[in-house]
């Protein structure tokens, strides 16, 4: 590890204000601590930004929830209003690492925790996200794809985000407060994690320097939710594949609203616009279902040894879909 | 019993090999190479050198003198590059941060060579080795395998793998490595074995073995891969040498997936023959593994079908590739677990050639004696243990049929699998002193959670006739009496014997006894003694996603006499959920480009997690062996993982009529293509 | 070439305060065992992904590996070497005992920690069905609490053992 400098931020103002290059936000530390003793990450200051944004959550105006940034991951799925009012987002949260991580965890970091790809972990090998133009040797053949990308990947990089927090915030519409050095903004979910395109070295759309401070979700959408995992061991994994999903279903048994998140399967936590839309308005069937899953994962490109993440997600969506059908 | 040392253990007082308080130490942290296959042409270590706190740099390629040819050990003094991970040097440093800080500036340099790491058949290296660990024939055959075959009513013909496997102890590899001024080594180590460890670290070093000790009372795990010495033990040891101060030394668990030994992957073709009432007719395994290129080892996977099932005709035999890959070697029941897998797996497939009940299907070939050998066994109740284990797990009224019981959105099914194991035994000794109203044993033995401490106490006591709390155990440490290392489920039973001996004499003489079992031990012929067991598996798989879980893990062994219930409980279960991991989750990928291992960490080499860990029971048939030696145990550390992965198989096929041939069974393998 | 950045902090260990100066690349984990000489707290991958580092910091159980020492400034942190009130054992490490909960005893500081910080932890986790009620400690329930910690050596179905009968003894519920 690289020796760096230590300092607290008691605001986002002021961790902005000693932001500069070669600076890294410290919360937790479960995924940055993680990264530096590996080599991946090399600051030579860190910023403590766990005092710095908010560790609470409240209700808005709208019928919304404010979630602070600082907010620990066990904080937020044990909230009361969360649990009643977000199961979703709860039991995403409760899927995710450890209990112990899950202490340590802040909802800004989990946001903008890094791939766990082998090849990004492993300083010694080729990896265009690391080091750009340096190549992928995911995409060289008899690489270990099984956890990789089947969607939204490019020739530079085919890693996932392994957030599960994310997912549920995706599906749900949330938004994040970013203070930066140029003043605040909102960044809309999805669309805060960006596709790796020939610059994968940018995991979301942040600037240099901006910091989460909260996390806004618009009022509960109507209908059932739940979010299922599935994982190789029955605990303490990342997912194969993961799905977010809200169903909103009319007394004329109609899909009335339809929110489906997948993760393990991008760069981003992949919001299924194709099949919300293609099953909006039809019968909630299982039929219906299927026809949606099939038309999102037309695009799917799955790599030599992750095929079968195509047809769990696909399988995925069907059977959630139907375990909150009426 | 509980444990001796469960009070140091729950309080955090045992201390491991990092841990000693050895005043004045520094640390080192080791440098491998990057690439898989080539010349190490330049190593420049001046930026390093410079970096704060740092003492010495070793490494590159030096004169060292060492005091026997080994690959791993002799450290430093090749140019030669076999696999990914290799130690090509070390910084010591005064701090752990400034020594890996510094270790990442070390500059190295290659004439890289294509790498060529990934098993497969037909692979253009294959040989045949001479032995199979621990010392048997590689290949052995009876009778006519093809006819046997040609006129079976019954017949399977199939292709199973096991992928590379890391034994993964919770401790990972450490020593502390002190000089003193006469030139006399300490070494705090984790190991599996004092007095051969002792021996490894003296002959490498070209010292005399008294003129080194190795300490370690406590070791978190081993599982093989601390039974042989370690290339962290002797950078200790050199490292402490270069600078004039006791070094400490832990690998990453990044570092132990290529510095500490795994499990070879295997590829194993089963042909089974039977007539139509289900006697064999003919057996062939046929074993393909891979070994390092400067460093053999031959798992002896195929050694289990040579002991289990009578058969008119058999065949076994063993080839490997030399690869650029680590050394593999010992972990946990070498040869039996792959073997007993791919067997138990077939086994099950002939049953269902056959339409017979698998558990009829062993008892109709429970052999009269050892097959490949004629010899007869010490004593044998593997029928017993499925008798028993089918009754306990409500088998009878089994409906064969696979793919038809639902459970929600769960399709269920149940496996069985045989289990077995080697009941062995080697030289050791032992002292017993009467000591202030009590009993000290002395003896190089070694914990390393299997409860060998408190077992030894108790047959102590019992010899001596008193009660176990006034008999106090000292091993772990070379500087006492010399004894077998724990490994092949050799360790209380080789122990035992020294341990009654010693206990015997010290009656006769009053206040002292010593023994040495190695002319008793030559003794131990003429007979086959294995252990066996049978298990059961419940399964859940939901077809959907490919999810497999294990509501009921059963295990029934006879495996001698039983020293203490719940010690011997808490072995088959740990061995059985080990079992639980190899078939479902644990896999260490190769990557065939790079020429290496991939993904080296617990995020990524999956063991059961707790909740992976269901309703597991062991239970067992005293047997009473009267061929075997003081004790009557025949080892039980090893056992329970040698049938768990086929129980396990069998019940996923059962449960949904797929056939996974190909571990571990993960959701990418059930929903992947055919 | 620069020197390492140390910072002085004081961490209350045990009870005991200790004022240090510390590498900031030094872990908690590294704090207690390399200068505290507090060798309970076990480093089994130091990466957050086996819990043998499990202590608790502010009375929550978290890995002390990934915690940085200079990020811990004032924080209370309990190590295995702390659960017990004096001389005696803790009422989990009389458990552990008495169920067999171990085997070689590397994985168990953590599992204590673990455990003595999950029993205070109420809500709901991964398997629990009716998240809006605090769910009873049931085996299920302790198995995917408790998933944090890995046991090589397989110790869990006694593991489990020994908190179940602690959870009940204490009356704690989730």
């Amino acid at each position: 590890m690289r020796t760096f400098s230590y300092v607290r931020a008691a605001s986002p103002g002021e961790a902005v204000g000693l932001y500069r290059p070669g600076a890294a936000y410290l919360g937790g530390g479960t995924n940055l601590v993680d990264l530096m003793r590996l080599g991946v990450a090399a600051p030579d200051q860190v910023i403590d930004v766990t005092g710095a944004t908010g560790d609470s959550i409240s209700e808005s105006d709208d019928g919304g929830l404010r979630i602070g940034a600082g907010v620990r991951n066990s904080d937020l799925a044990t909230h009361p209003v969360v649990r009643e009012r977000y199961p979703l987002l709860a039991r995403a949260v409760l899927t995710g690492a450890s209990g112990q991580i899950r202490n340590m965890a802040t909802v800004g970091g989990n946001l903008l925790q890094r791939t766990r790809c082998p090849y990004f972990q492993d300083t010694g090998m080729p990896c265009n996200k690391r080091e750009p133009g340096s190549g992928c040797q995911a995409t060289a053949p008899g690489a270990d794809t099984e956890h990789l990308a089947i969607l939204g990947h490019s020739p530079s990089c085919v890693a996932t985000h392994p957030s599960d927090m994310a997912v549920a915030l995706t599906a749900l519409g949330a938004r994040v407060r970013l203070a930066g050095p140029d003043g605040d903004r909102w960044v809309e979910m999805p669309g805060l994690h960006r596709l790796p395109d020939d610059t994968p070295e940018r995991d979301t759309v942040l600037h240099p320097g901006e910091l989460i401070t909260d996390v806004e979700l618009p009022p509960p959408p109507d209908g059932r939710s739940t979010y299922r995992k599935v994982r190789e061991r029955a605990s303490f994994a990342f997912a194969l594949v993961s799905l977010a999903a809200v169903l909103d279903v009319g007394p004329d048994g109609r899909v009335r609203d339809l929110r489906l998140a997948l993760g393990g399967v991008a760069h981003v936590p992949w919001r299924a616009h194709i099949a919300e839309r293609a099953a909006r308005s039809l019968p909630a069937t299982p039929e219906t279902f299927a026809r949606a899953a099939g038309e999102e994962l037309r695009s799917a490109r799955p790599l030599p040894g992750n095929e079968y993440k195509v047809t769990l997600a696909r399988n995925l969506i069907v059977a959630v879909l139907e375990e909150l059908a009426p | 019993m509980t444990r001796v040392e469960g009070p140091e253990k729950v309080t955090g007082a045992a201390r491991y090999a990092f841990e000693y308080p050895v005043p004045d130490a520094v640390y080192a942290y080791p440098v491998q190479a990057t690439v898989a296959s080539g010349r190490l042409r330049a190593f420049d270590a001046t930026e390093a050198l410079a970096m704060p706190g740092v003492l010495a740099v070793l490494g590159g390629v030096t004169t060292g003198t060492f005091g026997m040819e080994n690959f791993e050990l002799a450290l430093f003094t090749s140019d030669a590059v076999t696999y990914r991970g290799q130690l090509i040097g070390a910084v010591v440093a005064d701090t752990l941060e400034n020594a890996r800080a510094a270790a990442v500036t070390v500059r190295a340099r290659y004439d890289p060579q294509p790498p060529d790491a990934v098993l497969r058949p037909g692979h253009p290296k294959l040989y045949r080795p001479e032995k199979v660990n621990p010392g048997m024939p590689a290949d052995t055959g009876y009778g006519d395998v093809a006819a046997g075959l040609a006129g079976a009513a019954g017949r399977v013909a199939v292709t199973y793998t096991t992928p590379v496997q890391h034994n993964n102890p919770m401790e990972p590899h450490a020593a502390i490595a002190a000089w003193d001024e006469a030139g006399a080594l300490t070494v705090w180590d984790s190991t599996q074995g004092p007095t051969a460890d002792r021996d490894t670290i003296a002959a490498v070093l070209d010292l005399p073995p008294e003129r080194v000790r190795v300490i370690s009372p406590h070791v978190g795990g081993g599982f093989g891969s601390k039974g042989t010495t370690r290339p962290h033990a002797i950078l200790a040891a050199l490292a402490a040498r270069e600078v004039g101060r006791p070094v400490k030394v832990a690998l990453t668990r990044q570092q132990m997936f290529t510095l500490t030994g795994h499990r070879t992957p295997t590829i194993q073709r089963l042909e089974l023959g039977a007539a139509a009432d289900g006697a064999l007719t003919a057996v062939a395994h046929d074993v393909i593994e891979h070994t390092a290129l400067r460093t053999e080892f031959a798992e002896q996977t195929a050694a289990c079908t040579r002991v289990m099932y009578g058969t008119p005709a058999m065949r076994t035999t063993h080839r490997l590739a030399p690869l650029n890959v680590p050394a593999p070697s010992w972990m946990r029941a070498p040869g039996e677990t792959p073997g007993m897998y791919a067997l138990e797996s077939a086994m099950d497939e002939l049953a269902v050639a056959l339409d017979m009940d698998p558990v009829e299907l062993r008892i109709r070939n429970e052999p009269a004696a050892e097959p490949e050998s004629g010899l007869p066994f010490s004593s044998r109740n593997l029928v017993a243990c499925l008798r028993a284990g089918a009754d306990r797990f409500g088998w009878a009224d089994r409906d064969p049929r696979p793919g038809v019981r639902r459970r929600g959105r769960w399709l269920t099914g149940t496996g069985v699998a045989a289990s077995t194991y080697p009941a062995r035994r080697r030289p050791s000794s032992a002292t017993a002193d009467a000591l202030d109203g009590g009993y000290v044993v002395r003896i190089a033995a070694a914990d390393i959670g299997t409860g060998a401490r408190t077992a030894l106490a108790a047959i102590a006591a019992s010899t001596l006739g008193v009660e176990r709390d006034r008999v106090r155990v000292e091993l772990g440490d070379s500087a006492l009496p010399p004894a077998w290392l724990a490994g092949g489920s050799m360790g209380t039973a080789s122990w035992a014997s020294a341990v009654a001996a010693a206990c015997e004499a010290l009656l006769k003489d009053g206040s002292h006894g010593s023994a040495d079992t190695a002319e008793d031990v030559e003794g131990d012929s003429g007979f086959a003694r294995h252990s066996f067991g049978a298990q059961f598996a419940e399964v859940l798989v939901d077809p959907l996603t490919g999810e497999v879980r294990v509501p009921r893990l059963l295990g029934v062994f006879a495996a001698g006499r039983i020293i203490d219930p719940q010690l011997a409980r808490s072995q088959f279960i740990g061995g059985m959920t080990m079992g639980l991991g190899m078939a479902l989750m644990e896999a260490t990928a190769v990557d065939a480009s790079a020429g290496c291992f991939v993904g080296l960490d617990f995020a990524q080499y999956h063991v059961a997690t707790c909740a992976d860990v269901l309703d597991v029971d062991a239970f067992w048939i005293d047997e009473d062996d009267p061929h075997l030696w003081p004790g009557d145990g025949k080892g039980i550390g090893e056992i329970g993982i040698t049938g768990t992965a086929a129980a396990i198989g069998n019940a996923v096929y059962h449960a949904t009529g797929r056939r996974v041939r190909d571990l571990p069974i993960t959701p990418a393998k059930l929903l992947g293509a055919g | 070439m620069e020197n390492a950045e140390v910072t002085r902090v004081t961490v209350i260990v045990n009870g005991e305060p200790h004022a240090v100066v510390v590498d900031n690349r030094t872990s908690v984990l590294d704090l207690l065992r390399e200068k505290l000489g507090l060798t309970g707290s076990k480093k089994g991958c130091d990466h957050g992904q086996c819990g043998a580092c499990t202590v608790l910091i502010d009375g929550r159980r978290a890995n002390s590996c990934l915690a940085l020492a200079v990020a811990q400034d004032g924080a209370e942190i309990t190590t295995v070497e702390g659960l017990a009130d004096g001389a005696g054992l803790h009422p989990l490490q009389e458990a552990f005992i008495r169920h067999d909960a171990f085997q070689c005893g590397y994985c168990t500081p953590g599992q204590l920690c673990s455990a003595a910080g999950m029993l205070t932890e109420a809500g709901p986790s991964a398997v629990t069905d009716d998240l809006t009620a605090d769910p009873s400690l049931t085996p299920g329930e302790i198995r995917e609490r408790m998933s944090g910690n890995l046991c090589r050596c397989g110790a869990y179905v006694n593991i489990v053992k020994a908190i179940t009968a602690m959870a009940g003894h204490d009356g704690s519920q989730a």
